[in-house]
């Protein structure tokens, strides 16, 4: 005879049923790539590309060095600086969309480039920014400068191309809570003696603190990683740890080595993500009330049926 | 602390084509408990907010003891805000919301703690202290707001409808709480609500709104008795009220008595007023329910001027320590009804002793009624 199901056992076992799909998806194209990226770093390089299976720690050796430290220190830092400089940019203009009429124009106009492939609008600001480009013609024809300034191929550049790019992923976290934001918050705080500024950074900025690190998150990991930005627009003193992973696996073919990178990155983003959660854990223990009408009729049930045995 | 005088002069605020302010003035004495009062987009949150200092009138000016406060920032000004809102600090505890201001002047840990706790023993939240204002309760979070607008000791307390997210017990608890505190701090009140009831309770005295424009300025004795306009006869409380005529007006001890012909009824009332009014001159004319007495049997008084009608009882509604009588003259089918309202002042054996479809006599006096002088067009 067939045993019947109830509604609760059906739905869990259907969620589990349901969910399997997904998970051979990450299993085959995410955690196992992963897996081999990490096994890949602890081997001994191989002749040609490849590896030998043989349990090294040669590839971690071979990052402690100079010129490899150099990449490391400037990919931080062009990391770190674009990020803060996309949050700088992102939180006003979170902040004029989130009062504006036109919310869904505004999202939409933001959400376009993603329509277009990157490689071509970096190609675009290449021939906005080179010596005969665009920015320069305009400044000789204004008589502005005698010849083409270097605009391009160097830290510069590099870094307004990456704040281009990755400026949409740090304005629509930022948009989404400052939207949530009660602004009469500003006025009460204004009320109370604070100053415009002491307004923003005291009660605006603690009350929107989800977004920030999100918006931190998704623009510092790609911009850690980014690859076609410094390739395609930086000079000779511009290469990121992007850049030195596919050099290890194309040119030098020294895999374990760019695994080793990979990890680096890896490692970055995990630290990212587990801070995401924590902070988001955190948050949501600090509104939880500790004292429930529930758990208050449950106490006074308990103490009636210890009276009643 | 010490209030002040806060003077509104002829400040006009435009939206666009809507004027929510049209040329206001008025006086709020210091240390006075003053309510602006009117329906939804009357004016009355506007008026608060230029007080404020969050919005700016396009013409008049605002002055607190004869001091124009407009070129004041919010920030700077005398008046501290009681937000509908609350506008509580979701990420500081009750505590430290209390302390906002003080933290702003840096001043020490140990006074502000003495600051904090005297406003805390004020509003009665001793318990709440470490609390996030998540897991407070509705008047919980409006006593927070109110120790923090105070612990700054300003000199007038805006109050925007801070009770109405309440529900009625509570909301009437806390009034009587505020009025305690405003005995207590001593300094200027305005407070905006609609809610009349709420105005008529705490106030000293009471500003009608209405569409941008101040109708009435009175004692609540006086807003209620002797409305101005038929706006605020009909917005304050519940009343009958008809467009009349005056047919005559004779001396009668220190007033003139007054009979008007009122066509809607298709009768004449008997009305005294302390002026004496031409003949022919048009009003209208109020009487409030409660002024009405409604008898199974003619009425006995012989008091100049009652006004006896006859009639039938279409519609009554019981409600604990009163009825509400719905009650058609006699012979006259399109009239309005006239509203009684009748307290229960004895023990009802078997219930009330008038009930629907009863033959009625309705009565009033001729002092009970009233004439409102500043017909609306």
């Amino acid at each position: 005879m067939r045993k019947a199901l109830k509604p609760a056992e059906r739905e869990k076992l259907l969620g589990t049923l349901y969910s399997f799909p997904m998970g051979i998806w990450f299993t085959v194209f995410f955690t196992v790539p992963l897996a081999i990226i990490i096994l890949y770093s602890f081997m001994r390089r191989g002749l040609y590309g490849g590896v030998e299976f043989q349990f090294t720690l040669d590839a971690y050796k071979q990052m402690i060095n100079p010129s490899f430290g150099k990449v490391l220190f400037r990919t931080l830092w062009i990391s770190t600086f674009s990020t803060i400089l996309c949050i700088f940019i992102a939180i006003p203009v979170g902040y004029a969309m989130a009062k504006s009429k036109y919310q869904t124009l505004l999202l939409f106009l933001i959400i376009i480039p993603f329509w277009t492939n990157s490689l071509i609008r970096i190609y675009a600001w290449i021939s906005i920014l080179s010596t005969e480009g665009f920015l320069n013609s305009v400044l000789i024809r204004l008589g502005l400068v005698k010849e083409g300034l270097h605009l391009i191929y160097n830290n510069g550049s590099v870094i307004l191309v990456l704040v281009y790019m990755y400026l949409p992923f740090a304005i629509l976290p930022l948009f989404t809570t400052i939207d949530k934001f009660d602004f009469f918050l500003l006025d009460a705080a204004r009320d109370l003696g604070a100053t415009k500024l002491e307004s923003i950074i005291k009660v605006m900025f603690p009350n929107i603190k989800s977004g920030l690190s999100t918006a931190f998150i998704f623009t510092f990991i790609p911009i850690f990683g980014a690859y076609t930005v410094p390739l395609l627009v930086g000079g000779k003193d511009s290469t990121m740890i992007g850049n030195i992973i596919v050099d290890q696996v194309s040119k030098t073919r020294n895999w374990p080595l760019a695994s080793a990178f990979s990890m680096i990155l890896t490692v970055a983003s995990l630290i990212g993500v587990f801070w995401m959660l924590a902070s988001a854990q955190k948050e949501a223990a600090a509104n939880k009330p500790k004292f429930t009408q529930q758990a208050h009729e449950q106490k006074v049930k308990a103490h009636h049926s210890r009276r009643h045995r | 602390m010490k209030g002040v005088e806060v003077t509104v002069d002829r400040v006009t605020r435009s939206y666009g084509d809507f004027k929510a302010l049209d040329d206001v003035s008025v006086t709020i004495n210091r240390g006075e408990f003053f309510s602006l009062l009117g329906p939804s987009g009357c004016g009355k949150t506007t008026l608060l907010r230029i007080i404020a200092g969050f919005d700016y009138p396009d013409h008049g000016t605002v002055y607190f003891d004869q001091k124009d406060i407009l070129p004041i920032p919010p920030d700077k000004r005398q008046s501290n805000t009681i937000f509908q809102t609350y506008a509580l600090f979701p990420h500081l505890t009750v505590y430290e919301n209390i302390a906002f201001p003080l933290r702003l002047k840096k001043m020490g840990n140990d006074e502000i703690d003495q600051r904090v706790q005297q406003y805390v023993r004020l509003v009665q939240l001793e318990e709440h202290l470490y609390k996030k204002p998540s897991m407070l309760s509705g008047g919980q979070k409006q006593r927070v707001a109110i120790a923090r607008a105070l612990i700054n000791e300003p000199s007038v307390l805006l109050l925007d409808e801070p009770l109405s997210a309440l529900d009625a017990k509570l909301r009437q608890n806390l009034l009587v709480e505020l009025d305690d505190i405003h005995d207590k701090v001593g300094i200027t009140f305005i407070y905006v609500t609609h809610d009349q009831s709420e105005a008529l309770s705490v106030s000293d005295r009471i500003a009608v709104m209405d569409k941008g424009k101040i109708l009435q300025i009175g004692t609540p004795y006086e807003i209620y008795e002797a409305p101005a306009t038929r706006f605020v006869a009909q917005f304050i409380g519940e009343t009958n009220i008809f467009s009349c005529t005056v047919l005559s007006c004779e001396p009668f001890e220190n007033e003139y008595m007054i009979e008007v012909d009122v066509p809607t009824l298709g009768t004449t009332i008997n009305v005294t007023d302390v002026e004496p009014q031409e003949v022919g001159s048009k009003f209208d004319f109020t009487v409030r329910p409660e002024k009405i007495r409604i008898t199974l049997n003619p009425p006995r008084s012989t008091a100049a001027g009652l006004n006896v009608f006859k009639g039938v009882v279409e519609e009554p509604v019981y409600s604990g320590f009163q009825s509400k009588y719905y009650v058609k003259l006699d012979d006259n089918t399109t009239a309005p009804l006239i509203k009684v309202f009748k307290q229960h002042t004895v023990f009802l054996e078997e219930g009330p002793d008038i009930e629907w479809k009863d033959s009625v006599y309705l009565s009033w006096t001729a002092v009970d009624g009233y004439l409102v002088k500043d017909v609306d067009q």
